[in-house]
């Protein structure tokens, strides 16, 4: 591990944020011409981010500021984990486990500082944001552990390696159709997007964790949730829609896989929480144990298309 | 209301009034009928997100703050109350006739007259109501206000805090909100 390690981080680190930022803006495009808006400059994204950083911004107690410095190193400590296209800042450590055990201090943090805040929609939202998680992440993670089982590897890098070469073909979702169609829908539970973003709903609960952040939190908010998009994206389109052989190819599949998540979003209704964890229980984790067993017992998948 | 007209700012706060200027978070306070002009200026007839505007759940969020219409003196202490949680720079656009100068209501007993003796208007919008051409209009003129650092209201606030305390306190008798929800 060297000095060039930690600049290679912080290199993946700010092409992560001002990539998704863009993609993110240029989503709130084709939001609005959905629905038959003009919509945003396409760097909007930038001037809000920037706008809120600009701003006074007042405490609710040490638990409050701190849980967001927690979240946004937590969240920073993941992306310089992320493979991108065969660039790794740390060779070797992109381990499935240690992105999601440090993706999980991300979330905590900020649900340590929204609980500080100390109003009830906070906590509200907070309870769902966490019950949602639990609700996507059992599906996926059976999905994920078949893929390590399947390819004895839990390297991000290796698992997207060992998909190219064979174009569509040899894509994880292609060979393994009903876990692609869970980590498709998982995706979904992850971005906090519809029908799963009963987290957030503005208009029910006041937007949920965000309900007292105003000014410079929001704006490190607003970072870190342009960052967990960024890793969410990339550990789904890694694992299973083939990484990318180049950078461009990487980016482009990015901006098509987030696109087509946020086409699809802004035609959903909104499920109560409720309702997500019964869906997700119901649809998705059949789906996932299906498709382990037929990993295990039968292999198929695996080196079918060899 | 006072408009300072020479421009003392320094670079770090014209950079700063830019981003201000185009990016522009909104809490509207809808107790009077102008909130029923505000959805056909934010879908796709008018589209306000063209100008960098989208609306905000809570007044921590928000950097705008729009009273539609007139106010009673009950939900005037809730105005005070939210404007105080709003983050600085602040701005706020008052519309109709209502909150100039009482409007229809000029003699009721329970709304007040003249909205900035109390929080400090930054632009009116004359017109009862005023159209979303008329709304449109007022946040284009906003957005070059801000840019031109005229928006100055929240800093005249701070500056004259006891006369707008006054006002308040004269009108009201107390600003304390007693219910549910703020004991």
């Amino acid at each position: 591990m060297t000095v060039m390690n930690f600049v290679y981080g912080f290199i993946i680190l700010l092409a992560a944020f001002i990539f998704q930022t863009t993609i993110t803006g240029f989503n709130r495009k084709v939001t609005a011409r959905i629905q038959k808006r003009y919509g945003p400059r396409w760097y909007q994204q930038f001037l809000d981010i920037f706008k809120a950083l600009r701003k006074s911004s007042i405490t609710h107690g040490w638990i409050f500021d701190f849980g967001v410095i927690m979240a946004l190193g937590g969240i920073m400590a993941t992306v310089i984990f992320i493979p991108v296209a065969g660039f790794e800042a740390f060779p070797n450590m992109d381990n499935v486990y240690i992105i999601s055990y440090l993706l999980a201090i991300g979330m905590l943090g900020m649900a340590m500082s929204a609980a500080g805040s100390g109003n009830p929609w906070a906590s509200i939202g907070v309870s769902r944001a966490l019950t949602n998680m639990l609700a996507y992440d059992i599906p996926l993670m059976i999905v994920i552990f078949t893929l390590i089982f399947a390819f004895d590897t839990a390297s991000v890098s290796e698992i997207a390696a060992m998909q190219q070469g064979m174009g569509i073909l040899g894509w994880n979702a292609i060979r393994m159709p009903l876990g692609g169609i869970v980590a498709f829908i998982a995706l979904f539970g992850m971005l906090g997007k519809k029908p799963f973003d009963s987290f957030i709903a503005p208009a029910e609960i006041a937007s949920g964790p965000m309900v007292e952040y105003g000014g410079k939190h929001l704006g490190f908010m607003f970072i870190l949730h342009e960052l967990m998009t960024f890793i969410e994206v990339s550990l789904i389109l890694n694992l299973f829609f083939g990484g990318g052989s180049s950078i461009l190819v990487y980016a482009i599949k990015y901006a098509i896989l987030y696109t087509l998540v946020n086409i699809i979003s802004q035609v959903m209704p909104r499920y109560k929480i409720d309702q997500a964890v019964k869906f997700f229980y119901r649809v998705p984790l059949v789906f996932a144990i299906i498709q382990g067993l037929v990993v295990i017992f039968l292999g198929w998948g695996v080196s079918v298309w060899f | 209301m006072v408009l300072e007209n020479q421009d003392n700012r320094n670079l770090w706060e014209k950079i700063g009034d830019y981003f201000s200027a185009n990016s522009i978070w909104m809490k509207w306070y809808c107790t009077g009928c102008g909130a029923i002009e505000l959805p056909p200026t934010m879908t796709s007839r008018f589209d306000m997100e063209r100008l960098g505007m989208g609306p905000m759940a809570t007044p921590r969020q928000a950097d705008v703050m729009l009273i539609t219409g007139y106010l009673s003196t009950k939900t005037l202490r809730r105005v005070i109350y939210s404007y105080e949680q709003m983050q600085d720079p602040k701005y706020i656009v008052a519309f109709g006739s209502c909150t100039i100068n009482g409007g229809v209501y000029y003699d009721s007993y329970a709304t007040i007259n003249q909205l900035d003796k109390y929080i400090p208007v930054d632009l009116y919008i004359a017109g009862c109501m005023p159209r979303p051409e008329a709304v449109m209009n007022a946040f284009a003129d906003l957005i070059s206000m801000i840019k031109k650092g005229q928006a100055n209201g929240w800093r005249h606030y701070q500056e004259n805090y006891e006369w707008y305390k006054k006002n308040q306190l004269d009108s009201l008798e107390e600003v304390i909100i007693h219910d549910e929800f703020h004991e």
